[in-house]
């Protein structure tokens, strides 16, 4: 605005943009409609922001990528995990399961963002569903996470990995790891909330690392310390991992504990678990904002 | 309730053992700019995000355009803007994107939740800058799209969370301007603010807030007279005549008070209640005695010295303030 512009102001009668529903809160059916239209607008934000900063991907992806490279290139060559089984093929299906167990720090860190620029605040200044801002966060992550599998994928059959589990378990191990990034989210957005700026958000790879690595992704927990092989084992990637690694017929060399010999179902008690933990804890924490 | 865009009784909000509110009164006049007036840590934004709805009061009773704000948050947020202390506004999106996705969620609709954007830009100046990344904007913009992102609604009740703090002084102007030119379209504001000159310059009542409660409330002229209203002052020619002079001003000077003298500066002053009465008898008398006189006039007490006289601390000391609420 140069100096001296007047700013000419509707006056709040006859041009003032009335709501489109009506003033309560409306039947359900109309309240659905609302709950789902303003998710809508919450993920058109996500995936303009996607749009906006494609470099987000790459970073996002670069861990996993260093990771290809290292374990597949690197030490891959040091690494025995049984015999006669390749280390390639052994070690894919665990990046994935990686790349999703680190999805919940990006949620934490968009989470405490919008929170600390005052972005959430106006959300809920706003007369549009609360439940929009928790739900759009929710399938955005869902969007993201496809897109970096898909990257991911393509760079893992450039290296040599192939599923040869059939199409329908293919499809079957995707969505076990997206239903472990979904029950992630609900962590992010929790843990995001509760931290008091992105600075600490930032620091929550300390836990993410350990929680991805403790896990079978790279190494079968057999050859850990006993003591740290049960954490291993019974950690949610585990499951994820050794499910994926059976879905996509890769060599999983677990060492025959229950939990091992049933990835499968793991790999879908797991996340339901966490979700039922901690999806209640994000809302709640969401609507203590108000405290 | 009539006539009264805001009505609070007895808001109270503590976190933990500090007491943020404790017992706040205020009203607010339908289609006035109320300032809400406190140093750092007074009370002011706790007092605006519980009228706003963002917090819920742990005592007490409030309603904003007739609605309770613990009974019917979303009946009330249907008719307010809010704008906090930060600019929130999506700097990755655009000016235009932003008041866009805010229309949608105001559950405008796409069409018109487009066309009220293209409206507001074009009334913020931002027509320009429209299809820019926010990040881009400068502070004042920053200000004047988050602003816009209140109005949407073209709300009953705009809440502004000090809305100049940080701003230079340009943008500091385009933003007064904005708030002016709002008020004069019938919306109620209610804005905080640490600023003296803000309060003084925009709102046409004050409430002044300290420790979590109103200490004081009025139109700016009310609280100056409040605090013994306008003084006289004059600048002589020459020291010698300062007995003289004095003798003057003690004949308009309210309550018998003494007149100050100060022999450096030359000058006489007192209290005075009838301003410009005593201002032209003053200037007669000395006149008819020959007094020479370098300057004249009556000057009216600011809003800081209001602030010294009924919190016992400067506003601008806002750590002191901080510190004496730590310590209650």
């Amino acid at each position: 605005m140069s100096a001296g512009t007047v700013l000419h102001i509707p006056h709040g009668g006859g041009r003032r943009p009335e709501h489109a529903g009506p003033d309560g809160d409306g039947t359900p059916a109309r309240r659905l409609y609302w709950a789902l239209a303003d998710c809508w607008t919450i993920v058109r934000r996500d995936l303009t922001h996607t749009v906006k900063q494609p470099v987000n991907i790459v970073w996002q992806l670069g861990f996993p990528v260093v990771s290809v490279l290292l374990f597949v290139y690197v030490l891959g060559s040091a690494m025995v995990v049984g015999d006669g089984v390749d280390y390639t093929t052994f070690a894919m299906p665990g990046i994935f399961a990686m790349t999703v167990s680190f999805g919940f720090m990006n949620t934490a860190m968009i989470v405490a963002i919008d929170r600390e620029r005052g972005v959430t605040d106006r959300f809920r200044s706003l007369p549009m569903a609360p439940s929009a801002v928790v739900s759009g966060r929710g399938v955005s992550d869902m969007i993201s996470a496809g897109l970096d599998l898909a990257a991911l994928a393509a760079i893992a059959l450039t290296v040599g990995w192939r599923s040869s589990g059939g199409l329908p378990a293919t499809l079957a191990a995707f969505g076990l790891l997206l239903l472990l990034r979904f029950a992630l989210t609900w962590i992010g957005v929790f843990l995001g909330l509760l931290v008091p700026n992105q600075e600490m958000a930032g620091g929550l790879y300390a836990l993410a690392f350990p929680f991805a690595m403790i896990s079978s992704v790279f190494t079968p927990p057999s050859k850990m310390p006993d003591w740290l092989g049960a954490v291993a084992r019974w950690n949610p990637v585990s499951s994820t991992a050794n499910a994926v690694r059976e879905l996509f017929g890769n060599p999983a060399a677990t060492g025959g504990s229950w939990v091992e010999a049933h990835a499968v179902l793991m790999a879908v008690v797991w996340p339901v678990v966490l979700t039922a933990v901690f999806l209640p804890l994000a809302v709640r924490r969401f609507q203590r904002l108000s405290r | 309730m009539t006539g009264n865009a805001v009505l609070a009784e007895g808001l109270t909000k503590r976190y933990g053992e500090k007491p943020a509110l404790d017992g706040l009164d205020l009203a607010v006049r339908r289609g006035a700019v109320h300032g809400l007036l406190g140093p750092n840590g007074a009370g002011k934004t706790t007092a605006v995000r519980i009228l706003a709805t963002l917090l819920r009061p742990d005592g007490g009773r409030a309603a904003v355009a007739g609605r309770d704000v613990v009974r019917e948050p979303v009946r009330v947020r249907r008719r307010i803007g809010w704008t906090g202390q930060y600019a929130a506004v999506d700097g990755i999106l655009t000016g235009r994107q932003n008041l866009e996705m805010f229309g949608r969620l105001f559950h405008l609709g796409a069409r018109r939740a487009r066309d009220r954007a293209t409206e507001l830009l074009e009334q913020f100046g931002l027509g320009d800058a429209a299809g820019r990344q926010a990040r881009t904007y400068s502070g004042g913009m920053r200000r004047r799209l988050d602003l816009a992102a209140g109005l949407i609604l073209a709300p009953d009740v705009l809440f502004l969370d000090e809305p100049t703090t940080g701003l230079d002084p340009r943008s500091r102007n385009e933003v007064w301007e904005a708030v002016r030119s709002l008020a004069a379209t019938g919306t109620t504001v209610l804005l905080t603010t640490q600023y003296l000159d803000e309060a003084d310059r925009l709102a046409d009542r004050i409430t002044v807030i300290d420790r979590g409660r109103s200490i004081a409330d009025g139109t700016p002229a009310e609280l100056k007279r409040q605090v013994g209203g306008d003084g006289i002052h004059v600048v002589l020619r020459s020291a010698a005549d300062l007995p003289r002079a004095a003798g003057a001003v003690a004949r308009v000077a309210a309550d018998g008070v003494p007149p100050t003298q100060d022999e450096a500066e030359r000058r006489v002053g007192a209290p005075v209640t009838d301003g410009v009465a005593a201002l032209a008898e003053v200037a007669r008398i000395l006149h008819d005695a020959g007094i020479g006189v370098e300057d004249i006039g009556l000057r009216r007490p600011t809003l800081d010295e209001v602030f010294l006289r009924l919190t016992g601390h400067h506003a601008a000391g806002t750590e002191a303030g901080e510190e004496e609420v730590a310590a209650v």
